[in-house]
This record gives structure tokens, sequence and C-alpha cells, in this order.
């Protein structure tokens, strides 16, 4: 697979774990975060904290939609499913995540509501197009990637006026989440950013500019193989190392500083700001979610179905909080691969295989040795 | 009705058993038989007829394969039938067709079955549930329970074809590939292992849950830990490609015609030749050793270097697109 | 994660559709979100859409980097101690 193959490279990797470790400086800690589960996914499925010195720390960040999004959302959906009777369509990654009383939409599904798991939200249209008589709501989530998709669906489902489509509008916005894991640290427990990779493709690298330079955190947007990473770390090992703050490009083979302007445009048509949006494990962030704009107001599940939305807490024992703001790591959290496993997770972090919980239980914990958390 | 379809079973499934047409089928032992092994499996596949074979030979096959990899020569099946009112006879007919004629190539015979028809939407098309009965081969002791540090993992063949195979045709996520499932019977390849090498210490097909499944039984029940390297795992390009495109994972997707062999260290190249001696094994390939390690963890080696865990799947392989 | 992946355009389709290869597979996908696609282009493709295009020269460009990071390295971790 050309681009893909090349950047899976083990005798690269095994240089560059070398010139990592070598410009480490010792006696100092590399604390980076990356945002994205993606990057979280590819640093576990190929073992790359194995091959880096220990003074370069990998911290799991909150970039994967299916953990940050909040229970109640998910109550939201299953309610549409079962009390108004909708072929509600969703992604198979939402499927299995439980929301209130442990119920989720599988379980929902197997009691008998109409519950469709598709591949693509352009497949959602297909089935209110097929099913002219019922009511058919995309349950859509997803960082800026998945949601230009979403927005040419609702535009095409306006042209071609199929009456019996809407979308429960859950996307959310990845800068305003890092700007606000970066305020919000106050001990400045990390030293740079891994960015996201798709994310970037679609919104350029312009929209990290304002609040690295305001942070002072550098970030380096890396793409999502293994040797994409791992040059990224170096890239923010040299700029840590040289006091340099930037928004560096590692991704530069598909991320241009305005990205993909077609994408955006269709994005700004079909979506407003939210003035807040509620993240699992991070509380309210304001202006970091899209709702359905008032142009396209009947495409909108929310209003449509009058969607009530009532925020519900994780337990207390659950320190996603902490762990998706570097604060802690996963082996800290008291319920940790005890209560709180892949089969019975009990907060965000373990919920998707890209939660930081999830991939250290299932990849990483053979490397479990005294883990301690940075205070 | 139920007259057709009895007569069709009759037909292509024809032995002297069926054709008594008693209740249940009185079966001789060969002269030397020890032990009894017997296996069931039900079969629910969606879409029934896929590339590479349909739920009938997959009945026969998953069967027979069962029974093989517990140390058993399989001679017999029952074959039972659950048809949703309405399933066009010609297609019970090509599934009819299909098994017998997996069960002539396997060397078993189906000698007994039902067949009951529930109301529209109480199945979905066509369940078959079949039960192998065969006689365990004299000496042979398979149990995941005797796999010591140290012993040799070996697998039969490409990993993911049958489970990508069946991905591919479904609708929503249609992509097109050269992927036929792997669906076979794996008694003959058995036979050969034991054959050259009695002292195999287990046998298992990884069907639903893949390799990673398979890797983990053998730990637990062993109470060691595994060491396998990736770039001695076989996988298709194709299987590979689909993967990515759907975010799943090899070592999760089923097979039906793949199975993983733990023996000692000195007795793997026999092992593997002949596994490589046999059409079925061709693509056999070492790709770990059991070691110490109370845990019992399963860890792999990956291409790039580093290392990780294999763990159980947590519950269906789904695709994602996060 | 965004899971994505870039595949190769083998053929344009009427109403903005395409057909793409990766690794002996090939998928439709769509590209209302992305003008002026060729086949021959490298496009990542995300649950169906086309987000974007794959620059071959950028690409290069990166590999060439890496490599010389990888090689540099094991030259100066023989001759030079990391800075203190």
């Amino acid at each position: 697979m050309k681009y893909v193959d090349e950047f899976r490279d083990g005798t690269l990797a095994r240089g560059l774990a070398q010139t990592i470790t070598a410009e480490a400086r010792p006696g100092r800690t590399y604390r980076l975060m990356e945002f994205c589960g993606g990057h979280t996914h590819a640093i576990s499925r190929y073992g790359i904290a194995d091959l880096l010195p220990s003074s370069v720390q990998l911290i799991h960040g909150p970039g994967c939609p299916v953990c940050v999004l909040p229970i109640g959302r998910i109550d939201a959906a299953i309610a549409l499913a079962r009390e108004h009777n909708v072929i509600l369509c969703s992604y198979a990654d939402t499927l299995r995540v439980p929301a209130s009383k442990g119920v989720s939409l599988q379980h929902v599904r197997a009691a008998g509501a109409d519950v469709r798991m598709v591949y693509s939200c352009a497949d959602a249209l297909r089935i209110a197009q097929d099913n002219p008589s019922r009511e058919v709501v995309f349950f859509a989530i997803g960082f800026e990637t998945t949601t230009p998709m979403t927005a040419a669906v609702v535009m095409q489902a306006a042209a071609m006026g199929v009456r019996n489509f809407s979308v429960f509008c859950n996307h959310v916005l990845t800068p305003p989440a890092m700007s606000h894991i970066l305020e919000s640290e106050s001990d400045a427990a990390l030293d740079g950013l891994i960015g996201p990779a798709h994310v970037s493709t679609v919104i350029g690298s312009r929209p990290y500019e304002k609040f690295v330079s305001e942070s002072g955190c550098p970030v380096a947007i890396s793409g999502f193989e293994p040797l994409d990473v791992m040059q990224s770390i170096l890239m923010l090992v040299r700029q840590l190392n040289d006091g340099r703050v930037a928004v560096e490009n590692q991704f530069q083979r598909a991320v241009t500083r305005d990205g993909n302007v077609k994408a955006q445009a269709m994005m700004a048509k079909v979506f407003s700001l939210r003035e807040t949006f509620e993240w699992r494990g991070l509380g309210e962030i304001p202006a970091s979610a899209l709702r359905i704009a008032d142009d396209f107001a009947d495409f909108d599940a929310e209003r449509r179905f009058a969607v009530g939305y009532r925020s519900v807490a994780d337990p207390k024992a659950c320190e996603c909080a902490s762990i998706l703001r570097g604060l802690k790591r996963p082996a800290d959290c008291r319920v940790f691969g005890t209560a709180c496993t892949p089969d019975h997770p009990i907060g965000a972090c373990m919920v998707s295989s890209e939660g930081a919980c999830a991939a250290h239980y299932t990849y990483g914990r053979h490397a479990v040795t005294a883990i301690t958390s940075p205070n | 009705m139920a007259q057709l379809i009895e007569q069709l079973f009759l037909r292509h499934f024809d032995n002297p058993w069926l054709r008594a047409q008693n209740d249940g089928a009185c079966l001789s032992l060969p002269p030397d038989a020890g032990r009894i092994v017997m296996a069931t499996d039900c079969h629910v596949v969606s879409p029934l007829f896929f590339p590479g074979g349909d739920i009938g030979s997959l009945a026969v096959h998953g069967t027979v394969n069962d029974v093989a990899v517990a140390g058993g020569r399989p001679l017999w099946l029952s074959a039972a039938f659950i048809l949703e009112e309405g399933f066009p006879l010609a297609d019970l007919e090509r599934i009819v067709v299909s098994m017998a004629e997996a069960a002539r190539a396997a060397g078993v015979a189906i000698v007994t079955g039902d067949t009951k028809v529930v109301e529209r939407g109480k199945c979905d098309g066509v369940f078959i549930n079949t039960t192998g009965v065969g006689v365990a081969v004299p000496g042979v002791t398979l149990d995941p329970a005797n796999i010591r540090p140290g012993d040799a993992i070996i697998v039969s063949g490409t990993l993911g074809d049958h489970g990508m195979a069946i991905m591919s045709q479904r609708e929503s996520l249609s992509f097109e590939s050269e992927l036929r499932s792997d669906s076979a019977a794996l008694n003959g390849l058995v036979d050969a292992i034991l054959a050259a090498v009695p002292g195999v210490r287990a046998l298992r097909d990884p069907t639903r849950g893949g390799l990673a499944a398979v890797l983990n039984e053998f730990a637990q029940a062993a109470g060691c830990g595994i060491h396998v390297r990736e770039s001695a795992i076989p996988v298709r390009p194709e299987v590979t490609a689909s993967c990515e495109l759907l975010g799943l994972d090899p070592l999760y997707v089923a097979n039906e015609g793949k199975l993983v062999a733990a023996c000692a260290p000195e007795d793997a190249p026999r092992v593997l030749d002949a596994m490589h001696a046999h059409p079925l094994g061709r693509d056999a390939s070492l790709i770990g050793y059991a070691q110490i390690d109370e845990r019992c963890f399963v860890q792999m080696e990956t291409a790039f270097g580093g290392r990780r865990m294999v763990d159980w799947l947590t519950g269906e392989q789904l695709p994602r697109i996060c | 994660m965004c899971l994505a992946i870039p595949a190769r355009v083998i053929e344009l389709l009427p109403d903005e559709r395409a057909c793409v290869e990766l690794g002996g597979v090939k998928k439709e996908i769509s590209l209302s979100l992305l003008d002026g696609v060729c086949v021959g282009d490298y496009v990542i493709v995300h649950v169906g859409f086309a987000i974007g295009r794959i620059d071959p020269q950028e690409a290069e460009q990166t590999l060439a980097t890496l490599a010389d990071m990888a090689a540099v390295s094991e030259d100066e971790s023989l001759l030079t101690p990391p800075l203190a």
C-alpha cells in the first residue's frame, strides 16, 4: 500500500529511535500528549513506546469522539430510537457504549428498536429514501474529519427534498479542546502536543497557530503511521531543546496551512457553533461543538423531536478527567483493569479502543512497571 | 413440502443410514476404535452464499474441523435445518448439494437430520446445526494444557480470508476484491500432521475471534505466555488492505480453513514440513513460542520493531470510523 | 481517530464519485468534498469520502527527511555523546 507501507519501516524506526535517544537531554523529561486516538492507536499497535527513551513520555489525549461523547447524548439517541420510533443510524463505534444504567444502543436494538449500523452517513440518507414512511435519524459523531460528510449529506437531502431524514448532531471541534487542555494546566504537565492528522487535512495548520503562541506549547501535526509519529516526536524534542514554540507540520503530504477549503465551506453552511458543549471527562468547553444551522433546521433531529439533554456524571472513582489532561496515567486509577475494563467501561477513556485506558489495557499492560504520576 | 425436503436430503446425502429412514442412525465403530470424539456447531452466516463457499459447506467444514482438531477422525455428521417460511427451495437445494459435496470430500457421511420451518422473520433464511462424531486417533492427546514454555506455535496459512470475504459482501461496506473464504475441511491436514508428529501438543481452528482468541486460549490453558512475531504471521495483501479500510485487525478476523498447532520446538520442522506438503498448509508459518509468564499474556513483536499485547477480542469486531 | 487511508483513484464516475484501489481492494467513494481529483491521484478516504489528496513531492520529501534523521543519528550516537 503506497503511502502506508513506507511509513511503517522498522529499520528506519530503529534509526529514528536512536536519534531521539541521542538528542533527548539527560535530566529532563519530554511530556508529549498525542491528542488524537489515531496516534494512541498507532503508538499502541506498533509498540512505539518501547522504542523511545524513558525521558520521552507519551500522554494519551481526548481525541476519540466516542470517548468524549457524554452519556447524556447517548441517552438522547437511545430515547430517539426507543420512544420516537425512528430508524436510528449510527457508526458502529457508538453501538456498544454503555449509557445510563449500562444500556447501549446495541441493547435497545436487541430489545426491538430499529438501530442500524452504517459505514457512511450517505447510507443513512439512502435508508431514509428507501423508507419514506419512517423517520430516519443519523446519530452524527466525530471531529472535523467526520463532519464534512455529514454536511454533504444534509445538503444532498435538502437538494433532493428528503423530508424524513434528520441528523442528531454531536460533532465536536479539535482546537477548542486542545486549548482548553492547555489552559487548564496549572502545573505545565505537558511540554508539547502531537497534533491530529486527518482533522488537520480538513482544517489546515492555521487554527493551531493562535493557541500555540498564547500557551507556549509547541505542536507537531503528525500523520497516523508509526514513522510519522516518531518523526513528530523528534520534531517536538528539537523544538523543546532549541527553546522554540511553533506549529510544525510533519504531515506535509496531506496537510496545508489552509486545509480543505471546500469541506470547510460546506461545514460553515450546514452547521453553526454551539455556545458550549459537554465533553465526557473534560466537562463543558465553550464554542467546542456544532449544531445544525437555522437554514437547515428541518434536518435537525434535536428540533424535530425536541430532544432533551441531561448531563450524567461518571462515577467518582473514575480518574478520566485527570488522565485526559495528562495529570494521571491509566494505571494510577483505582478502578483501571479491575472494575473498569473494555468489557465494562466505567469512564470515557475505557469506552473505545482508542481511549487512553482501553489502549493501555489492550496493548500495553505487559509494560506496566511502577508507573508514577507526575505530581 | 416436508416430503419434498426429505426427498432432497435423501437424494443428495444418500447413504445406507439415511436410506433406512429410521429416527436415528445405528452406527458401527471401526474394530480398533478407542475413544469417541464428538462436536457440535450452529451455523449462521449472512450472506448465505459468499465467495469461496456457502452456509452448507461451512456447516460441514466447521464441525469436521472441530472433531479433527480435538484429535478425532470424523466419520459421521448429523444435520438439522431451521428454515424461514418462504425460503426458496432452489437456494435450499444449492445448499444441500454443497453440503453433500463437502461431506464427500471430507470423507464423512451425513447420517441423520431434522428440518423445522419457522414463521417468516423468526430466522434469517436458514440456520444449520451439525454434530460430528469421530474416533480418537490412537496414541494422540491434544490438549492446550500440555503446552510448555519453549513450545513452537505454528499457523497453517494466511489469516482473515474468511471473515474479510464475508465482510466484502455486506451491502453497506461493499468493496471489491479477489478474496475468497478459506472454508475447508482440515481432517486431511490434521491426519498428515499427526502422522508426522503424534506428540503434537494442541491443535485448534481459529474461527470466531481469530488467531488472537486461540493464542489466548492456549496461554490460559497452559498457564504460560506466548510471544509471536508479526512479520511471521501470513496475511494476504487484500486482507491487510480491507482491514485497513474498515479499521479491523486480521488477528481477530475469523478463519474457516486454518489451524494453529503447538508442538515441542524440536518437532516444529516436521510439523511445518507436513503442513507444507499438504495443499491446505502451503503457507504454514512458525509464528512464535510459548514462554514463562504467570500472567499468561500473549505478546507480539510488531513488524515495526515494538512490542504489544494481543488481548482477547471485546465483543464482535465491527468496522470503525475512529 | 478518524480512520482514513490513502487509496489510488482508478476511475472517475458520474455524480462526483470515483473508484479507488488499495492493496488489491476496490471501493467506490464520493468526491463531493474535494475538487479537481484525477485518475492516478492518491486521496485520503474516510467513511467513503475523499477528504484530501496526497502530495507526492511532499511525501518524497518527508521520507527523505526521515531517512536523514534515522541515518545521521547512527553516526552521531557513536561519535558524540548527547549534550548535557
